[in-house]
């Protein structure tokens, strides 16, 4: 059994404690959060210990792994914190607000050989999974031209202010919708090294972007487009795709549905030449808890496993995070 | 209840397999006259339970049903509540607190607020109450004999083993809307152990259940063992497996489970409603004239 705390217990902090409190392998020792009728409730019913000051949980609960899921401006210090007391962490994204922060968190976890995670979930979707294994076998050929985009409705209308409309606090739709597809890109295409210009709108924010276009060149010289729009109520909730273009053919995916196309009848198997449409239900495992989507699940499986030594903590890790945090900034270096 | 409930997703742009679909689905039932029009489809076919989220939208079908009582006679709703990604974004943005703050209705919260955080601690069930009375208020003279709660809430629950307040939820449903409580979860077999051993007896459970194993937490055996084994009321939503099965199939799958009393299902044509209505009535004569033949699990 994994002894697990949880910092902070808002939308993301609630849902990995639902999903540690039906893991087989876990004990959840600890919920860290400010909101007393939020710690009551949880005191009250789940009857895990709660505490408003993480520094006395940790010391108290001794957890072996500590998940860290508060606005994004505390995840330094804390993260940094938990580290330097030899505990595993997974923390929620972005990593950092700046890129030398990052790096120095992924040194001293990698240092210290201790698990470390964020919860990017694109990568334990299974369409998303599949483009990776399609473009590791050349499938497509070579890729020329990548267009990422995510749309949703968050910020639909004129609000006052929250933390959300704070870049300090970790506001804004880069570090939010933004951050995940930049992730994908670079999990499936290679990192971001380069970014020719970018722009960042607001739509109903006053402080923050609500949306982020972007040109990127990733580190294999490949190019393409980032479009990213928070506010667009067209979509009933986040909606995450990615279309390649190679010279052998064209991949079009989302988290529900692949479309692959391929210009000769030499493709991988269980394809063919021209359109191939499969959808998640093709390459989606079972979770044995399902809380919002089986990547949720997913990825805290995928982090306790490596706690426990069953996998190699390669997925998500912080330095994959770091990478992310390093493209994240260099938008916002080139935004006109 | 009825063996046949029809299902709202396709009117709500929801479709677990391409977002594609859902944006065809978002336009064609851009007014309350097509779903309307469907609804009206599912029931000449037979079908007069409607299960649906607590969407703004739905205020819209319940006004077209009430204004007509002699084309409706015999019609009910099956709220499912609450429609998840309103509150969803709420607390993302304002906090557990913040969102309770802005959608628990009148000043109960606020006197609670100034109340003090003790007398709070002691009464999410009545936070609760007010939730569901604030969800409710739209079914107003509609026959609604079950009420559900969905699963993104009821395996929430099920996680912080916040076992009480689903219990609360079946009482107070019973008690203030004289109706049933029914759960929808993505964990069956998990919560029919947890609701068994609170004491709800026979509960109603709606889960994915399908040829596939699609959203079928812990696997397709445990929940045939469950359906052979527990006393609960199960409805079999996604028999489709979000369109990785035939619909002549997934229903003979379905249909030859035991302990299945309803099929949930959606479809935007009345087409596809015939189709599956008429599957679902082959396979249950099958069933009960043909004991000699093959019947599933």
């Amino acid at each position: 059994m994994v002894k697990v705390a949880v910092i902070g217990a808002g939308k993301m902090g609630i849902s990995h404690l639902s999903i540690l409190g039906a893991h087989p392998d876990v004990t959840l020792v600890g919920v860290c959060d400010t909101s007393k009728m939020v710690t009551d409730f949880l005191q009250k019913y789940s009857g895990v210990p709660c505490y408003a000051d993480y520094k006395k949980m940790v010391a108290e609960a001794k957890p072996e792994a500590v998940f860290v899921a508060v606005p994004t401006k505390f995840h330094y210090a804390m993260i940094k914190d938990i580290l330097d007391q030899g505990i595993h962490v997974f923390g929620e994204k972005p990593l950092c607000l700046s890129p030398q922060e990052g790096k120095e968190l992924a040194s001293l976890a990698e240092r210290k050989k201790l698990v470390n995670q964020v919860g990017y979930h694109n990568k334990f979707i299974g369409t998303f999974r599949e483009v990776k294994q399609l473009l590791g076998e050349k499938a497509i050929g070579e890729p020329y031209h990548f267009t990422a985009e995510a749309y949703g409705p968050v910020v639909t209308v004129r609000k006052k202010a929250t933390w959300r409309s704070d870049p300090k606090e970790g506001g804004g739709c880069l570090l939010d919708y933004a951050s995940h597809v930049i992730d994908l890109v670079n999990d499936l295409l290679g990192p971001v090294e380069r970014v020719k210009s970018s722009l960042l709108k607001s739509i109903y924010s006053e402080d923050v972007e609500d949306s982020v276009y972007s040109l990127l060149e990733l580190r294999s010289g490949l190019s393409g487009v980032l479009s990213v729009n928070w506010s667009d109520d067209t979509y009933r909730k986040m909606s995450t795709s990615i279309t390649i273009q190679g010279t052998k053919g064209k991949i079009i995916s989302d988290a529900n549905e692949l479309k692959v196309f391929f210009r000769e009848a030499d493709c991988p198997p269980g394809y063919s030449k021209g359109w191939n449409v499969k959808n998640l239900t093709d390459f989606q495992e079972n979770v044995a808890f399902y809380l919002r989507g089986e990547e949720y699940s997913s990825q805290i499986d995928y982090f306790i496993d490596a706690v426990q030594g069953k996998v190699p903590n390669v997925i998500n890790n912080f330095h994959s995070a770091w990478l992310t945090d390093h493209a994240i900034s260099l938008i916002r270096n080139t935004a006109n | 209840m009825d063996r046949i409930l029809f299902g709202d997703n396709q009117f709500f742009a929801v479709n677990h397999i391409s977002d594609e679909k859902s944006r065809a689905q978002a336009i064609k039932f851009k007014t309350d006259q097509a779903i309307m029009k469907v609804l009206d489809d599912a029931l000449d076919c037979g079908v007069s339970t409607f299960m649906c989220t607590t969407h703004d939208r739905i205020a819209g079908v319940c006004q077209a049903v009430l204004a007509d009582p002699a084309r409706y006679e015999g019609f009910k709703i099956y709220p499912c509540m609450p429609y998840a990604h309103k509150y969803a974004n709420a607390v993302t943005e304002l906090g557990v607190a913040g969102a309770l703050k802005q959608y628990v209705p009148g000043n109960f919260f606020g006197s609670l607020f100034k109340g003090g955080m003790a007398y709070i601690s002691k009464d999410y069930e009545s936070i609760m109450e007010l939730m569901i009375d604030a969800e409710m208020k739209m079914f107003k003279g509609i026959d609604t004999p079950v009420i559900f709660l969905q699963n993104v809430i009821t395996d929430l629950l099920i996680g912080l083993r916040a076992t009480e307040i689903l219990v609360a939820f079946h009482t107070y449903i019973r008690k203030k809307y004289d109706a049933e409580a029914g759960f929808i979860t993505m964990n069956m077999p998990r919560l029919v152990q947890l609701l068994t051993e609170a004491g709800v007896s026979n509960p109603i459970v709606c889960a994915s259940i399908n040829k596939a194993g699609f959203r079928m937490s812990g696997g397709r055996e445990v929940y045939e063992e469950t359906l052979r084994s527990k006393k609960f009321r199960a409805i079999a939503m996604q028999v489709l497996g979000g369109g990785a099965i035939p619909p002549k199939e997934a229903i003979e799958y379905v249909c030859g489970l035991p302990n299945i009393e309803s099929i949930l299902f959606g479809a935007s044509s009345r087409g596809n409603i015939e189709n599956t209505v008429s599957y679902i009535h082959h396979y249950d004569k099958l069933k009960a004239h043909g004991a000699d033949r093959p019947v599933y699990v």
